[in-house]
């Protein structure tokens, strides 16, 4: 009797550690001794270091660029400017939005830190000096920082080189700093719907420019090799197959000449999806020098040059009757998208998925509009930890649907509860044009208000409040209540495409010949422990534990295509993936089970980590015997061995969704706030490592908590970015960070192979209104209609001075 | 520009090495020493990435030069496993509690509770928040982070207790 027979069913599953297990991370034995290997490890003979010189300027025309002295210097080995990368067709290219951008500037400058030249030396101290000694002389330009202000007469107009261009990648420019005109949704209809509603709330609602800032900058190191005429390229990349196409497109490399890795990453969050000139230059520079040259942004580079996000300005206006129902949505949108549309969006989606602004809600009728603008600051415009554009969207709807509550009368969470898509209605196709997979948004409501104990807190708000007029305290007290629902997964392939290529992603398992098994995948985990919970759905498919599955990314020489990880696509797009190649392999090894235990396929039923006879329980082969057959003996006519690779073209997006409650007490006098509780229940679906997901959770809603309280990339009127460092970018400690409180509720995807959805985003989404409708709501009884992000002290305190409550 | 000898204890082993004296001592051991584990992550001494011991004291290695290091005994995180490779308990803490994900900040932050439960070893939750408050976290939020160290903090009372004991 085999080992397997022995065990009871349950022993067997709890050893594959598969889906649902709190698996301990195999990541963490080599990141908890410092052996990760990220790429400023990357350490090559005769590497050379690059390093920009930057503009100082906002808004400038350059003179001259002398280099001579600099080339002088001992240990440079070359300076580059963008007369050096015309010849190549580089000193511009093109960006994932349907833009183009600089390089290395290219006649002028158009935001503070632009790169201008790019010095390569021996060591990063000599390239650093080198960099001081480059002399560039500027002509300062008018700088337009105001987003409002971009297609006014009297702006300056930013991009010369499309100046007359008045059709855009995404249809006519009404400006020369216009950008693109999104509309989506029946304007007619929603005008009406407005006119005739009892009530309707207006209010501009601004989500500032932030950035993702990971704890590790973008970085990379390109090394070709002359003789292969070979390009190998190690780098912070978000999307390591996407680079490589790019690269191979911009070098004018054949694609197979071109291998691209991501090493193990310090955190994304949508900071290294974009393809940025460091690694541009870098390649050159190595193609130019015959050395490897690396590339290793600082951090004040890294908050002022690459990827900022949001910077979106929406005027909500709602409708509703008396009692609280919403009639309409209407939504205009001024986005700042900086210098160039370097936007990190699927192709056909100029403003992401901003259409998912009716949120949880059953909308009947909405229109959107969203207008893009240049204005002098850095590039970028990533989904910062969110799907493109959801975060935006999930904080307008959110902050508007607060403030209807507060002019009906109601309170916030009854107005939700009352304007809920219901269960019964999934799928549901929402006003903006989505289909909605499924949701109970009254059960994860019900069980985050229940477990705070919500209309308790109500009541003692009352009497705070109250106590307040009094004059016996001066703390306020607010409870933030947010309901989310995100899209994420993108997606399929009628729809969202990145280049013109489609959004599917990857999976290829091969099964050894003693039962062990390696999986790569086409996205690339930047902490978000890939190598564990790609093992465990493998395991729960295909029944081989997971400490027998290796799993891996990020090598374009190994890994099969795939668009990358960022917009919590892994689970809901190379998940499914993973789970149809292991099902490929479970179909092929039941042809050899069949073959062994000599009945018909149809004869045998999959029972944990093999098949079984049906109605005969003692007829059983295991995976790992099958393996073992697929190499040694397979059946006549079936090829041998044991591996599948599936693309996966998701049907649908995945919609997580959770209801988010934030308490906290307000010292108005300081503007110092505490906060309280902060509980969350989300519904990711089917849960893989509950442990992971825990940490997805407290890590999204950190960042939620930083973006609400205390964030913003803030520009002065002449083009000064003034917080691009730690000193003055808020970047919460454990001290201030709240406890966490956490719950789930598990609605399945009905599409998905293994009804996930993806969670890594959902807290930053649902995290960042939560905590601005507590500040809010704490100063709502006293006629505060809407507080602007972020609400540092400083910014509380005067709101409350604004109120008159400082006498 | 003119090197100096420079000689320290890195993780119980001498070295010895000619550098410049603008060389920072995170440099030093990531370049010259092949000790990559330590991190940079901003280079203005706020994030704690590259938190090392040095003679006793948590520093950020980014804003030390390694001339500074003269003579005296750094740790970091290559010299947390016993040589047997058997982990730390605040290493082993940190993976049974999820107190990392992308592990960029891990090294410095397991250095820095290091020393923190050496000061204190007892801690409450204020007092590790409070510890810590040096290393920043982008991907936790903290909360497992905390769990780990006092997780640890507890460990290591008990095999005291033990060791006192026996």
């Amino acid at each position: 009797m085999s080992e397997t027979t022995e065990l009871t069913r349950e022993a067997r599953a709890a050893r594959l550690e598969g889906l649902g297990c709190r698996r301990k991370r195999v990541e963490d034995i080599r990141f908890v001794q410092g052996k990760g290997q990220y790429v400023d490890d990357v350490k090559l003979p005769g590497m050379l270091f690059g390093d920009f010189v930057r503009s100082p300027y906002g808004h400038a025309r350059i003179k001259k660029i002398d280099t001579s002295r600099a080339k002088a210097m001992p240990g440079v080995v070359a300076v580059l400017t963008a007369e050096d990368l015309k010849p190549l067709d580089l000193a511009w290219i093109p960006t994932l939005a349907g833009d183009v951008q600089m390089v290395l500037a290219d006649g002028k400058v158009l935001y503070q830190n632009q790169e201008v030249a790019f010095v390569v030396a021996e060591d990063r101290y000599l390239a650093a000096d080198a960099v001081e000694a480059v002399e560039v002389e500027y002509e300062a330009l008018p700088v337009l920082v105001d987003p409002f202000k971009a297609m006014t007469d009297e702006a300056p107009v930013l991009r010369e080189d499309i100046a007359d261009k008045k059709e855009g990648a995404h249809g006519p420019r009404k400006h020369p700093n216009h950008i693109f005109t999104w509309e989506i949704g029946d304007a007619a209809a929603t005008r009406e719907a407005l006119a005739r509603s009892e009530v309707v709330v207006e209010e501009l609602i601004t989500y500032p420019r932030v950035h993702p800032c990971p704890l590790e900058t973008c970085g990379c190191v390109a090394s070709f090799d002359k003789v292969k005429g070979e390009l190998t390229l190690w780098g912070t990349f978000q999307a390591p197959h996407v680079i490589r196409t790019v690269a191979s497109i911009l070098s004018k490399l054949p694609e197979h000449k071109i291998r691209v890795i991501a090493p193990d990453i310090g955190g994304g969050f949508g900071n290294k999806v974009g393809a940025y000139p460091g690694y541009i230059c870098a390649v050159v520079a190595s193609i130019v020098t015959g050395r490897p040259v690396k590339w290793i942004e600082d951090r004040i580079e890294n908050l002022s040059t690459t990827a900022f996000a949001r910077d979106y300005h929406m005027k909500a206006r709602i409708g509703a009757t008396r009692e609280g129902k919403i009639t309409a949505l209407q939504v205009e949108v001024i986005a700042d998208h900086g210098a160039f549309d370097a936007c990190a969006d699927p192709s056909k989606w100029p403003a992401g998925f901003f259409n998912i602004v009716t949120g949880s809600y059953d909308i009947p009728t909405a229109h959107v509009t969203v207008d893009g603008v240049y204005t002098n600051k850095a590039p970028g415009g990533v989904a910062y930890r969110c799907s493109f554009r959801v975060t935006e969207a999930a904080y307008c709807i959110e902050r508007i649907v607060d403030i209807l509550a507060r002019e009906v009368g109601m309170d916030p969470a009854d107005l939700r509860l009352a304007n809920f898509i219901r269960k019964e209605q999934f799928p549901y196709r929402s006003a903006l044009g989505w289909e909605y997979d499924s949701g109970d948004y009254h059960t994860a409501m019900h069980k985050a208000l229940e477990a705070v104990n919500y209309r308790a807190l109500r009541e003692e708000q009352k009497k705070r409040q109250e106590a307040f007029r009094r004059g016996e305290t001066r703390t306020l007290m607010g409870i933030g209540v947010a309901s989310f629902t995100e899209i994420v997964g993108a997606g399929p392939s009628r729809n969202c495409d990145i280049l013109g290529i489609a959004m599917f992603d990857s999976c290829e398992i091969r099964v050894h010949p003693t039962g062990a098994a390696i999986a790569r995948m086409g996205t690339k985990s930047q902490g978000q422990g890939h190598e564990t919970t790609y093992a465990q759905i493998i395991a729960s498919e295909i029944g081989i534990p997971a400490d027998m599955i290796t799993v891996e990314e990020g090598d374009t020489s190994t890994a099969p295509y795939g668009l990358g990880t960022y917009g919590s696509r892994s689970t809901p797009v190379a998940g499914a993936a993973i789970a149809t190649a292991a099902r490929k392999i479970r179909a092929k090894a039941q042809m050899i089970a069949a073959h062994l235990l000599e009945v018909h396929e149809d004869d045998l039923e999959w029972d944990v980590d093999g098949f079984r006879v049906k109605g005969a329980p003692d007829r059983f082969k295991s995976m790992k015997e099958i393996a073992w057959v697929a190499y040694h003996a397979p059946p006549k006519g079936l090829e041998p061995g044991l591996e599948a690779v599936s693309y996966y073209d998701p049907p649908n997006m995945t919609y997580p969704f959770g209801t988010y409650v934030c308490v906290l007490d307000i010292d108005v006098d300081t503007g110092v706030y505490t906060v309280r509780r902060f509980f969350a229940v989300d519904d990711c679906g089917t849960r893989i490592n509950p442990m992971i997901i825990e940490g997805q959770i407290h890590g999204g809603l950190a960042e939620a908590f930083g973006i609400a309280m205390g964030q913003e990339i803030r520009y002065d009127e002449i083009g000064n970015v003034h917080n691009a460092s730690f000193m003055d970018y808020f970047l919460p400690t454990a001290v201030e960070t709240p406890r966490w409180e956490t719950d789930f509720t598990v609605t399945p995807s009905p599409h998905h192979p293994i009804g996930a959805k993806g969670v890594g985003e959902s807290p930053n989404v649902g995290g960042v209104p939560a905590f601005s409708n507590a500040v809010n709501d704490a100063f709502a009884f006293l006629g505060a209609r809407h507080i602007p992000m972020p609400h540092d002290h400083a910014r509380i305190w005067l709101a409350a001075e604004k109120l008159g409550l400082h006498g | 520009m003119s090197k100096i000898a420079v000689t320290m204890t890195v993780n119980g082993r001498q070295v010895e090495r000619l550098v410049e004296p603008r060389l920072l001592l995170v440099h030093f051991l990531r370049e010259e020493l092949g000790l990559t584990g330590t991190h940079i992550g901003c280079e203005t001494s706020h994030c704690g990435a590259c938190t090392v011991d040095l003679d006793g004291v948590s520093v950020k290695s980014c804003t030390v030069l390694a001339v500074q290091a003269q003579g005296k005994e750094v740790r970091t995180i290559e010299g947390m496993a016993a040589p047997d490779g058997t982990l730390h308990v605040l290493q082993e803490m940190f993976r049974e509690h999820h107190g990392l994900q992308c592990g960029w900040c891990t090294p410095g932050m397991i250095l820095r509770a290091w020393r923190l439960l050496q000061e204190n070893p007892d801690p409450s939750e204020e007092e590790v928040r409070f510890g810590i408050a040096g290393n920043l976290c982008r991907c936790t939020g903290y909360q497992k982070i905390v769990e780990a160290i006092l997780a640890a903090a507890a460990k290591l009372r008990a095999a005291r207790t033990v060791e006192a004991a026996a």
